[in-house]
């Protein structure tokens, strides 16, 4: 039981030829990351200039509207806006201080650039700097891009942590910054197993509140819990920040891989490390195979949506016994995703981008018995009888580190369980009635 | 640039999109940068369909931007002719691609594929969702439609239905058994199930049905212009409306009007027993148009509810909406801003409310009861079983409907006869509801405060004018009112609030609560 060492040196799949189409995107962009940041940072509002369609795919891709007045809303670029008959910028600062009034509980402002706002040019980089300096220290106005012509679901989030780095104070402190937005109740899990190995100083990105002291520097090593996050990680780097490269917590794997990263940085001893990690990882382990028991064998076809779907592959091949066929996802990092490419056993077609009609004809040839994939094409495969699991849901639930491990499993397995346990066809029922 | 938190209708080109959705046979080339796409789940995953919607998006991004994405969308539109062999295609700009004006109907000209290619011109920045059906529309309609012989015997085409509309489905279903009924058969159905060869022949049928003014009423006034077909005003939703419409039909037609009201209960549900505690309800009504409109008159005439406002937020409406507040004596509230909406449900505090899905979520938030009458609608009003708005089956789908979230009659004297019980609880609410907390003290609230020692309740010594909020309940008044079931005493503390800030009253005793109870009572 003393595995302990990085997983498998072989380069899997990392070197192996890419597969590149151009076609129809099936994908959500950017904006789309709003829905679960604005619930992560709880003193920041989320200010779209964008168009109708905007705030309706927020509306659309949130699924309910739970709350009354949500900490997102669209500024509607209307027609006078683009005829130039308003000055944008001072249209912004109206919208703005409408809403800073309204809501004086909002410490931080983020302007997000839309497809029409970047088409149109405007410089939301300016307005943010004019509004910052107009209400600091109370108000910290920022602006990233979520447009779709730039960025691809969960991109949105990597440009609006990006955003933030430059803003967060010089601090020269040894210390850890997990960087990815994760549900409270996962990113405590992280935090609590760090501090038993002894890890004390951690910080994250983002910070619950604009006013959490939260500063980086030379001193500071980084670790993504998620792997879209590219810029976030360029920013980090330019101020001084060292990333530890290692594959992500996903899976009793995939979490011992990471954490074991960081143990070694901060000199964690073997033993230590094993009496921190050895319950939650009998934990994990026990629960992956019970829910994973219905993937067995079986394979398992991914479309580009999350940029979570190579990570997910190599915990869906090594852990839960699946046969990966495609592997798609909207780019591919070899940088941040190295380690997982390293782990991914060779046989899967990686995948690049989308035709998304293409892709169609190639899991309707593969049939697989699991498709992941966006919402859009979800009921549409189910109807054709193929499995499939939204990929929406992969970064809306807890699905990080040890103890949600299982349910990480489980979120794949209930679709071929159902499909297993339905029996609606006419030939079906006859049979059980005989 | 205007602010918005939530919106009634997507943008223009999502109206051409229920259109296309609707039809088999048609395609939609839409110019639109990446995400835009999102819209396809609406159809498969609101309203459940089991295709991809007949839309290929060019999705552009930054690095085609000036670059080609005239191109992209010439070589999408040729692979889609080739995918898809549509019968005929239109062609459109989201909002983004408007702004790069590539002109997607010139270029798709420029091609020349050997079937017509429909250009859409929906201005995004002005217009939306409905606008963008009702123009997609009546632009196939325009393009397609050739004027024709008429059918031997007397049909009629069935217009407006489209994809994602409210009870699309079922409505086509009961409209059709009334014209049946009459002898009328259809001709075609569009947009929804028609295909471009059946737009071809609209010109065939003796008239039309406009079920929805939102999403067809130009081509329906282009098809009474073009083929002198005459088209229905009435919209067949509620038991007088429906009267009226086989009316209707009849003077069109010629046909002797008739109507088999065999299956219909609504008339003797209102009339029952159990519904007295229906009459004289305040309800808010808000939606489209139309089904504000003909709810307002199933609310009053014909479950014996108070119309105490009423709304729309399509502006395209609000000429007949404001028309029909004028005869309900409130003042029509036209607005596309949710918030505004809540603040006037808040305001009037009606005892139910008749909303979309936006209204569902201020009547949660509030406790006001809802039920849904118009689009934007979730999953959950996609159901399995049959459920139309229109006709007789329409009438009685809605009584059930409306009636779900209030308490029952008799239900209603159960809990005011048992709220002393030390085992009522008092939030439980409607025993057909699940979900609702649990009560978090013993039965009669928090503790009152103790009794103020009586003395004289007019505060008119210092002059001083009271406002509302210097109305004080003694305790005894407070116990009382409580006694008053949950589901009225929010009202109870209003009315008698305002009656004692009328007559000068700064302390309200149990006295002053019957007095009030007294002024008030209907």
């Amino acid at each position: 039981m003393n595995d302990l060492t990085p997983p498998t040196l072989s380069r899997g799949c990392r070197d192996e030829p890419i597969l590149k189409q151009r076609g129809q995107h099936e994908v959500f962009c950017g904006l789309t990351g709003i829905i679960w940041l604005h619930r992560k940072m709880q003193d920041a509002f989320f200010l779209v200039i964008g168009s109708r369609t905007c705030a309706h795919l927020l509306q659309s891709a949130a699924g309910v509207m739970i709350f009354a007045e949500p900490r997102f809303g669209t500024a509607i670029l209307e027609e006078t806006d683009l005829a130039g008959l308003a000055d944008a910028q001072v249209e912004i600062d109206r919208v703005a201080e409408e809403l800073l009034a309204r809501r004086p509980d909002i410490k931080q402002l983020f302007l997000v650039g839309s497809c029409p706002s970047e088409v149109i040019k405007l410089d939301l980089t300016r307005a943010a700097e004019r509004l910052t300096e107009k209400h600091a220290p109370s108000v910290r106005v920022l602006n990233f891009s979520g447009s779709g012509i730039e960025t691809t679901f969960t991109q949105g989030e990597d440009a609006c942590l990006a955003s933030m780095v430059p803003v967060l104070p010089k601090t020269d402190a040894r210390q850890l910054m997990l960087v990815g937005a994760l549900p409270d109740v996962v990113e405590e899990q992280a935090v609590s197993l760090l501090n038993q190995m002894g890890i004390e100083d951690v910080k994250v990105l983002p910070a619950p509140r604009a006013d959490a002291d939260l500063g980086v520097g030379e001193g500071t090593v980084f670790a993504l819990t998620q792997p879209f996050l590219g810029d976030t990680h360029a920013a980090l780097t330019r101020r001084g920040a060292r990333h530890l490269v290692a594959p992500f917590p996903f899976g009793e794997e995939g979490t011992t891989a990471w954490l074991r990263v960081i143990a070694d940085e901060f000199g964690v001893d073997d033993e230590t490390f094993e009496r921190v990690t050895a319950a939650p990882r009998a934990r994990a382990r026990k629960a992956i195979a019970q829910a994973s028991e219905a993937l067995r064998d079986k394979s398992v076809f991914f479309f580009p949506d999350s940029q979570l779907e190579i990570p997910l592959a190599r915990f869906l091949t090594r852990e839960c016994g699946m046969t990966a066929i495609e592997v798609g996802a909207p780019f591919i990092h070899k940088g941040i995703m190295g380690p997982e490419l390293d782990m991914l056993e060779k046989g899967p077609r990686l995948a690049e981008g989308q035709d998304v009609d293409l892709q169609l004809a190639r899991c309707r040839e593969a049939r697989p018995d699991l498709s992941v994939c966006g919402l859009g094409l979800a009921n549409p495969l189910e109807a054709e009888g193929l499995a499939t699991k939204w990929a929406i849901e992969l970064v809306f639930t807890p699905v990080h580190f040890y103890e949600q491990a299982g349910d990480l499993a489980g979120l794949f397995s209930r679709p071929i369980r159902r499909a297993e346990m339905l029996k609606l066809d006419p030939s079906a029922s006859r049979g059980a009635n005989a | 640039m205007k602010l918005t938190v939530w919106t009634y209708e997507g943008p223009p080109h999502v109206g051409a999109m229920r259109v296309a959705t609707g039809m088999t046979g048609l395609h939609y080339v839409l110019h639109a940068p990446q995400g835009d796409t999102y819209a396809d789940l609406l159809f498969t995953m609101i309203e459940r369909r089991n295709h991809r919607p007949p839309v290929t998006y060019t999705t552009f991004q930054a690095r085609d931007l000036g670059s080609d994405t005239a191109n992209l969308f010439k070589s999408t539109l040729e692979n889609t002719y080739e995918r898809f062999k549509p019968e005929a295609i239109i062609v459109g700009a989201s909002c983004t691609a408007e702004l790069i004006q590539d002109d997607p109907g010139g270029m798709a000209e420029l091609i020349g594929l050997p079937i017509p290619v429909i250009p859409l011109e929906l201005p995004s920045y002005q217009r939306k969702e409905n606008f963008g059906a009702d123009e997609t529309f009546f632009q196939i309609v325009r393009t397609l439609a050739k004027p024709m012989e008429r059918t031997k015997q007397i049909t009629a085409n069935l217009i407006g239905p489209t994809a994602l509309g409210f009870r699309h489905r079922d409505d086509i279903q009961e409209v059709t058994a009334l014209l049946s009924d009459m002898g009328i058969s259809v001709n075609v159905v569009a947009p929804m199930t028609s295909s471009p060869s059946d737009i071809k022949r609209m010109g065939a049928a003796h008239f039309n049905v406009l079920m929805y003014p939102e999403t067809a009423e130009q081509a329906a006034r282009w098809m009474e212009r073009t083929f002198d077909q005459p088209y229905t005003k009435v919209v067949p939703i509620g038991v007088g409306a429906t009267r009226d419409f086989v009316d209707e039909v009849a003077r069109i037609t010629g046909v002797e009007p008739y109507l088999d009201d065999s299956r219909l209960r609504l008339p003797w549900y209102s009339a029952s027993v159990d519904s007295t505690y229906l009459t004289g309800k305040r309800v808010f009504l808000f939606g489209d148009g139309t089904h504000v409109r003909t709810a307002a008159r199933v609310a009053r005439d014909e479950m014996g509810f108070e119309v105490v406002g009423m709304g729309c937020y399509n502006r395209e409406m609000a000429r007949d909406v404001r028309a029909a507040a004028k005869e309900y004596g409130v003042e029509a509230l036209i607005t596309d801003d949710y918030l505004e909406v809540e603040r006037t449900i808040e305001a009037l505090q009606p005892e139910m409310i008749l909303g979309t899905q936006m209204e569902r979520h201020i009547g949660k938030r509030l406790g006001i009861p809802c039920a849904v009458i118009s689009a934007p609608v979730h999953v959950q009003d996609f159901p399995a079983r049959y459920s139309p708005q229109m006709g007789i089956e329409g009438a009685n789908v809605i009584f059930d409907t409306w009636v779900h979230p209030l308490v029952m009659g008799l239900e209603e004297h159960l809990l005011h006869m048992f709220r002393d019980d030390f085992e009522f609880n008092d939030a439980a609410g409607a025993s057909h509801h699940g979900g609702h907390a649990p009560a978090a003290s013993v039965a009669g609230g928090p503790a009152p405060r103790p009794a103020d020692s009586p003395r004289d309740i007019s505060d008119e010594r210092n002059g001083v004018p009271l406002d509302q909020g210097n109305v004080i309940w003694l305790a005894d008044a407070e116990k009382e009112l409580k006694k008053i079931p949950f589901f009225v005493r929010g009202k109870a503390r209003r009315n008698t609030e305002a009656f004692a800030t009328e007559r000068g009253v700064s302390e309200i005793s149990i006295d002053t609560l019957y007095e009030a109870k007294a002024h008030y009572a209907r």
